[in-house]
């Protein structure tokens, strides 16, 4: 992936204004949502009902998947014998083309040809809609935002919301093709739509597929977290389970769920807890009324056990709940596809390149303004701002920069580590500035229409700011000499002549 | 007291009077000011855009001026933040250097922390017309931690009538480099912000740094939008009658 094909996917996404209009709503709706949960968490924690505030059940939830992630080989081995002892069966694939094998293989000897999915992210890493698809089996997707995207022959573009760029004008009209009539845009038409079909899916399927939340090592139990039922529907009606689980996924014991479970559905959605909390512990037993004849879990490492050791590990505690995209300032503005893969926003631009590849994802540790709002929420404390500064050292180091830059920054820190230097720098920038771009000073003359350079850039939203007639340093002088004095200089070189402004200092000395 | 201003190459180059606003602010307030001629940049610019090596021998430079100062006050949240908080880390394997960036960070203070938490200040005794919004820039509230400051100054400024705008968490699209390197973004970054604070009816932004500063009054310029920009400093010393 070069700069030209992100480039351009921001462009056309900038472009769309409907896309958005329906980002803003809804990351501001989590945004707020999330916000009133974790008052809520504090006003129960200082009653002592809680676990205790975020601050304190992130810690206790970092500390968890820290350790897990640490001790990922003993509680991996762990969770595969427990599974395996309550008659599940196990596979560790490397990549997608191992899980292709193991999901084909199962079919073939079941003999089905319709697979109900829940959502799943590791289920979209590797592409088995269309592994499924080449080998003639029908994959339908059941998670409704899921079945949306995948109706529109899209990909999801949020980790738990897939079609929050769609607004229900459009659901309608790709609900109206599979049922063949106009639909109104109302919430209830349209899941009554979504039930009616994939029920009739469910009934048919031969094999349901999953992915997981969290897999609990002490008693090989899967956990989903769902807020549409589908998750239950797809793990006891067809009478296979496969759940494909990124190998990351495991936790130490059931009482680990308590903070993870807290946290995730607070950062999710802004829900205390979610609809539905599955908890899958083996197939059908003899005697048993539900579920289904057989349970296979597939985990996955596809680059994972890469980042383990790695100074990236942490990223290996994400649990998927989309705060840091919700809270991004970069993802509301251009949407989850401009990032071009399968996980989006902060934690995609961190974990893409690192599972897909540094130099075809070079432009993912660029998309990111580094504010931080997404350590800031994130329930295990993921740095991923300082992440994504490691992955541009990893660009810099390797010769992936654009242009100049790296010839200017040597220059730059060349000339600023001598004072002498960076004052003949400053005045050489200054002259050079009023010398080619004097015509096109705006205004006050403090700010121009154009820069030089890779200010350009920048000139093409914004006016630039001229370089001031005397730096500060060469205003020190005067001001040891003379406090009034630059005074006068600084004010005469740099403000507008104002009239009756709506604003303005009120003091002794101000002047008006 | 005396303390060493820490000018920040933006206002250095561009933006001199928040150095000397800052100056007269300090000195309005019996604080002996110094001004350390052997700064130049933190490299800050350098660290984010993964110029290490080039980020290290800025730091460098930035600590042997400064290894002398008691108090070091900078008007820039982002520039203190990157001295406070990624100093250690860029001279993690430098014992020397290790020991010296420790002792700078723990004395350098954006100007704000510094009044109100080290002097004790809040009310300057300044008084400012206007209708103003604070923002809060990412790094000073996310990296260096500092938040209340600015505001405990600007809610004792008379006059002033503080309002705040929608989403104030959200980054305004400067981020250094990412400016220059994602101008689209960034842009449409810039002109969200500006809706906010035209939404809240503000005909000031007030930030403590200068890198949102210059981002925003370069759209709002470009935008013919009638919204003033004034960092911090400014805003108090013009309010204390200093300018």
């Amino acid at each position: 992936m070069s700069a030209g094909p992100f480039t351009e996917r921001v462009s056309r996404a900038l472009a769309d204004a409907r896309l958005r209009g329906a980002l803003r709503f809804t990351t501001d709706r989590l945004f707020r949502m999330r916000r009133q949960a974790m008052e809520v968490l504090r006003a129960s924690a200082e009653q002592g009902l809680a676990l205790g505030d975020f601050e304190r059940v992130r810690a206790r939830a970092a500390a968890i998947r820290q350790h897990a992630v640490a001790h990922l080989d003993y509680y991996l081995g762990q969770a595969a014998e427990q599974i395996q002892r309550r008659g599940g069966q196990v596979y560790f694939a490397r990549n997608a083309e191992d899980v292709g094998r193991v999901v084909l293989e199962i079919a073939r000897r079941r003999g089905a040809d319709l697979v109900v999915k829940s959502k799943s992210m590791a289920s979209e890493e590797v592409h088995l809609n269309q592994i499924l698809a080449r080998a003639g089996i029908e994959a339908v997707e059941s998670d409704l935002g899921e079945y949306i995207v995948q109706l529109a022959g899209e990909t999801p573009s949020h980790i738990i919301i897939p079609a929050i760029h769609k607004t229900r004008e459009q659901v309608a009209e790709l609900f109206g093709r599979v049922i063949g009539h106009a639909l109104s845009a109302d919430t209830p038409t349209l899941t009554a739509v979504a039930r009616q079909v994939l029920r009739e899916k469910f009934l048919r399927a031969g094999i349901g597929v999953s992915g997981a939340n969290f897999v609990v090592a002490e008693t090989g139990t899967l956990v989903l977290v769902t807020n549409e039922g589908n998750g239950r529907l797809v793990s006891s009606v067809p009478p296979v389970h496969v759940a494909i689980v990124g190998i990351e996924k495991v936790i130490p014991t059931l009482a680990d769920l308590s903070p993870l479970l807290a946290v995730l559905a607070r950062s999710a959605t802004g829900q205390q807890i979610t609809t539905y909390t599955h908890l899958i512990t083996g197939p059908r037993r003899p005697g048993e009324l539900d579920g289904p004849e057989e349970l296979h879990v597939v985990f996955l490492d596809n680059g994972r056990s890469r980042i383990l050791g790695s100074e990236y590990e942490q990223v290996l505690t994400c649990i998927r709940c989309g705060a840091c995209l919700n809270v991004c300032p970069v993802y509301r503005q251009i949407g989850g596809h401009a990032y071009g893969g399968v996980y989006s926003g902060p934690i995609g631009a961190v974990i893409t390149p690192l599972l897909g590849g540094r130099q075809e994802w070079s432009d993912l540790p660029m998309a990111t303004s580094l504010c931080g709002a997404c350590h800031e929420v994130c329930p295990v404390g993921i740095p991923l701002h300082d992440l994504l500064v490691r992955l541009r050292e990893e660009n810099v180091a390797a010769g992936r920069t654009e242009g100049g830059e790296r010839l200017a920054m040597r220059l730059l820190a060349w000339a600023w580590s001598r004072p002498w230097a960076y004052r003949l720098s400053g005045r050489i920038a200054r002259w050079l500035q009023r010398g080619f771009f004097a015509g096109s000073a705006a205004g006050d003359g403090c700010w121009s229409e154009r820069g030089p350079g890779p200010l350009a850039a920048w000139a093409a939203g914004r006016q630039v700011p001229v370089l001031a007639p005397r730096s500060f340093r060469e205003l020190w002088g005067d001001l040891v000499a003379e406090p009034a004095g630059p005074a006068a200089a600084v004010r005469a070189a740099r403000e507008q002549p104002e009239q009756s402004g709506a604003s303005g200092p009120d003091g002794p000395g101000g002047g008006r | 007291m005396r303390v060493s201003l820490f000018i920040t190459c933006l206002a250095d180059l561009l933006f001199p009077e928040v150095g000397v606003a800052t100056v007269w602010l300090l000195r309005h307030l019996g604080v002996q000011v110094d001004f350390p001629q052997g700064q130049t940049c933190c490299g800050q610019a350098m660290w984010n855009s993964g110029f290490r090596t080039e980020a290290a021998v800025l730091a460098r430079q930035h600590l042997a001026a400064f290894g002398g100062s008691d108090y070091i006050v900078a008007p820039s949240g982002s520039c203190a933040g990157m001295v406070c908080r990624h100093y250690e880390e860029l001279f993690r394997d430098e014992p020397a250097l290790l020991e010296q960036a420790r002792q700078v960070a723990a004395r350098t203070y954006e100007l704000s922390q510094f009044l109100v938490d080290v002097l004790g200040v809040e009310d300057l005794g300044a008084s400012y017309r206007g209708r103003a919004v604070y923002h809060n820039g990412c790094h000073m509230a996310r990296v260096l931690g500092v938040s209340d400051p600015p505001l405990r100054l600007l809610r004792r400024v008379r006059g002033l009538e503080l309002v705040e705008m929608e989403r104030p968490d959200l980054c305004c699209g400067f981020g250094g480099t990412f400016s220059i390197k994602q101008p689209e973004i960034s842009v449409a970054m810039a002109d969200e912000k500006i809706e906010h604070l035209n939404a809240a009816g503000a005909d000031l932004l007030v930030s403590a740094d200068l890198g949102c500063l210059m981002q925003l009054e370069g759209r709002l310029r470009q935008r013919g939008a009638g919204v003033r920009t004034l960092h911090l400093a400014t805003l108090l010393a013009e309010g204390v009658g200093l300018a």
